[in-house]
């Protein structure tokens, strides 16, 4: 087993690697990072001459690749819990974080009219609501003119932290889809298609009538799809914006969870969007590279300190300040350099 | 002839032993140089079913036989139920599909580019079918999403659908609702990724025919129908059958296309406008986020597909052998 990992490892890294150079960091993992970390990446090379060569194989792989120190930092979407973390000797904080968005196609229905809440979201995915007129979504839009169709589901065909991220906020939404389907990377769907990638859930969207999937915002918002607004734990109606993601992030609470183990679905507070992923970075808290350890902080500082405007115009959530304090405090406290 | 002797001169006395045994060696190295090339393809299959076994044992362990017609597959539950028989169904009716388009069309291609059509139009369609083979898989793909899924949702298949509705097990098949994700998108697509394997194949082995044994058969009266039916074909069976397996293999193993049009979706249907998966396109999209048993039951999967892959050209060669005993060579 661990000699097949090694070579699908091997061959995913061969194919993915351009130069690397002796001084550089290596990272492997998320590919929700990807488009942003690249562009950190840039800027820290035009800084510091310092490169940063990040795979973008996947959460599942860059943990994996972390596991086998063949590389500096790992990425995941899904934070591990406190005893891996130990049992491994990793540290971890979260990087970057995004919204979640569900999106449909329903003629004569733009973006931002139609509401939905998480048990009536649930319902539709797991099946029990077929038509668009159900009286669930009419009474959470009685003034929308639904048609009486049926509802086609697109879902995302391959593993990622999307899923992850959205299946756990259904989980959290409905005891029913808690028990029949649960969270994780790739589920059971029990209805649906699926389709490959963000991108992927996005054409199919627009090509398919009275259709619901669900994308990162910026997919959204660059295709132009009809994104719907959510009903959050308040109980308040609130549209996929930077404000209402920020406020999930800056409403959860950060320093009573340990090795920063939080998903940031269903926050408390009356401005949060409910669905909101985040990015976690791994690293090994005694590095056998201790200088390409520190070499990766850095990098990650420079991030904080400098990265937020360039990952807002790419829509991402840079983590709050109060939140940076925290975890550069881990940083001197956990990574031995 | 003169060159040639005056070669002979200069070599001086001849030594014949000696030119035997350079003879022998260059002989001997040949002959091992192309064993151990045939030698490494088993070493290379060996090395794969090898690593695919030891990395599918957890969950041949876990999940046993019932692995084969389990329908579940929720590698998120805990622990994790797994089970193949989406996947391997998928598989074989969207390759069954694809084959049963493919194969009078690819034969009837084969068969007026070598025998009816005119010499001028032969070449452009010769290359058109060249040019089919060389369209990398992710295009298909994309025009099977973009151009033939919407297509087939919006015309043929609820044609199909109105004309079966009520008809017993045809209506069943032909079920809807119309979907521009499903099996028999991607069995369409197939179809078109490997007609140029069929068609090639079988020109060229349409062209082996020795053209005395066509005269011969055109003297006696034969039709062209008959000349096909009754002379090339039988003479070029195995050939044929050849090209058709090739065409087969590929359509139980391609991964970017299917993976495109097919809806991913482990649920078994009746309808073949339902979405469904096959086990190369399942692997592909699941395998970079997987771990653990879950990983496990992709690695088992892939061997499935091997394995799938191997009885279906063994009972081919079989169809084959008995076919030409019953021949009578």
């Amino acid at each position: 087993m661990n000699f097949i990992k090694t070579i699908v490892a091997a061959g995913l890294v061969a194919a993915t690697t351009t130069t690397a150079f002796a001084a550089d960091i290596t990272g492997a993992g998320s590919t929700f990072i990807f488009p942003v970390l690249s562009k950190w990446a840039d800027a820290y090379k035009k800084e510091t001459g310092n490169g940063v060569n990040y795979q973008s194989i996947g959460s599942g792989a860059g943990i994996k690749q972390i596991q086998a120190k063949t590389v500096t930092f790992g990425a995941t979407d899904a934070p591990l819990k406190v005893d891996q973390l130990q049992k491994d000797g990793f540290a971890q904080w979260p990087m970057i974080m995004g919204g979640i968005v569900p999106v449909v196609n329903i003629e004569g229905v733009k973006a931002g009219e139609l509401v939905l809440d998480g048990p009536t979201l649930a319902d539709i995915f797991v099946g029990k609501i077929t038509k668009w007129d159900d009286a669930a979504i009419k009474k959470l839009n009685p003034s929308a003119k639904l048609p009486s169709d049926a509802i086609s589901v697109v879902h995302r065909a391959d593993g990622s932290g999307t899923t992850f991220n959205f299946t756990n906020y259904l989980s959290k939404a409905s005891a029913d889809w808690k028990s029949k389907v649960g969270e994780g990377t790739a589920v059971e769907w029990p209805v649906g298609v699926g389709a490959k990638g963000n991108e992927g859930v996005a054409g199919n969207i627009a090509q398919t009538k009275n259709s619901i999937g669900y994308v990162e915002y910026a997919y959204a918002k660059q295709n132009k799809l009809t994104y719907t607004k959510m009903v959050n734990k308040a109980g308040k109606t609130v549209d996929p914006t930077n404000e209402s993601f920020q406020a999930a992030a800056s409403n959860a609470d950060w320093t009573s969870a340990p090795g920063y183990y939080l998903i940031l679905t269903d926050q408390p507070g009356d401005k949060s969007w409910p669905i909101v992923a985040t990015t976690f970075v791994l690293m090994h808290k005694e590095a056998a590279d201790k200088a390409a350890s520190q070499e990766a902080l850095k990098f990650f500082k420079f991030a904080f300190d400098k990265g937020a405007k360039s990952a807002e115009e790419l829509d991402y959530i840079p983590m709050p300040s109060n939140v940076v304090k925290l975890i550069e405090k881990t940083w001197s406290a956990d990574i031995k350099s | 002839m003169a060159v040639e002797s005056n070669v002979i001169d200069a070599a001086g006395p001849y030594d014949r032993a000696k030119a035997l045994s350079a003879f022998k060696l260059g002989d001997v190295t040949f002959y091992w140089i192309t064993r151990l090339s045939a030698i490494s393809v088993l070493l290379i299959l060996g090395g794969i079913i090898v690593s695919l076994i030891i990395g599918a044992v957890p969950a041949m362990k876990e999940y046993g036989f019932a692995f084969l017609w389990t329908q579940r597959w929720a590698p998120s539950a805990d622990p994790p139920v797994l089970g193949a028989l989406g996947p391997m169904y998928g598989t074989l009716v969207t390759s069954f599909i694809a084959m049963l388009i493919a194969i009078p069309v690819g034969l009837g291609i084969a068969i007026f580019l070598t025998e009816l059509c005119p010499q001028w139009l032969r070449r452009p369609i010769g290359m058109a079918i060249e040019l089919l083979a060389g369209i990398p898989s992710i295009i298909y793909g994309m025009w099977g999403f973009f151009v033939l899924g919407p297509f087939l949702a919006n015309t043929f298949q609820p044609f199909m659908i109105k004309i079966f509705d009520g008809v017993p097990v045809l209506g069943a098949i032909f079920a809807g609702p119309p979907s521009y994700l499903s099996l028999f998108n991607a069995a369409l697509i197939l179809a078109i990724m490997v007609l140029p394997f069929i068609t090639s194949i079988s020109v060229d082995v349409f062209k082996t025919v020795p053209p005395v044994l066509k005269e011969a058969a055109y003297g006696v009266g034969c039709t062209t129908w008959e000349v096909v039916r009754s002379v090339v074909i039988p003479y070029t069976r195995v050939g044929v059958i050849g090209g058709v397996m090739l065409a087969l293999g590929r359509a139980l193993g391609e991964t970017m296309a299917v993976t495109f049009i097919i809806g991913n979706s482990f649920r078994i249907s009746s309808s073949i406008f339902a979405p469904g998966t096959t086990i190369s396109a399942a692997i592909a999209s699941e395998f970079a986020e997987s771990d653990g048993l879950h990983q496990s039951g992709l690695i088992l999967l892939g061997l499935l597909l091997f394995v799938l892959t191997f009885f279906v050209l063994a009972a081919a060669r079989l169809m084959l052998m008995r076919l030409e005993k019953k021949a009578g060579n």
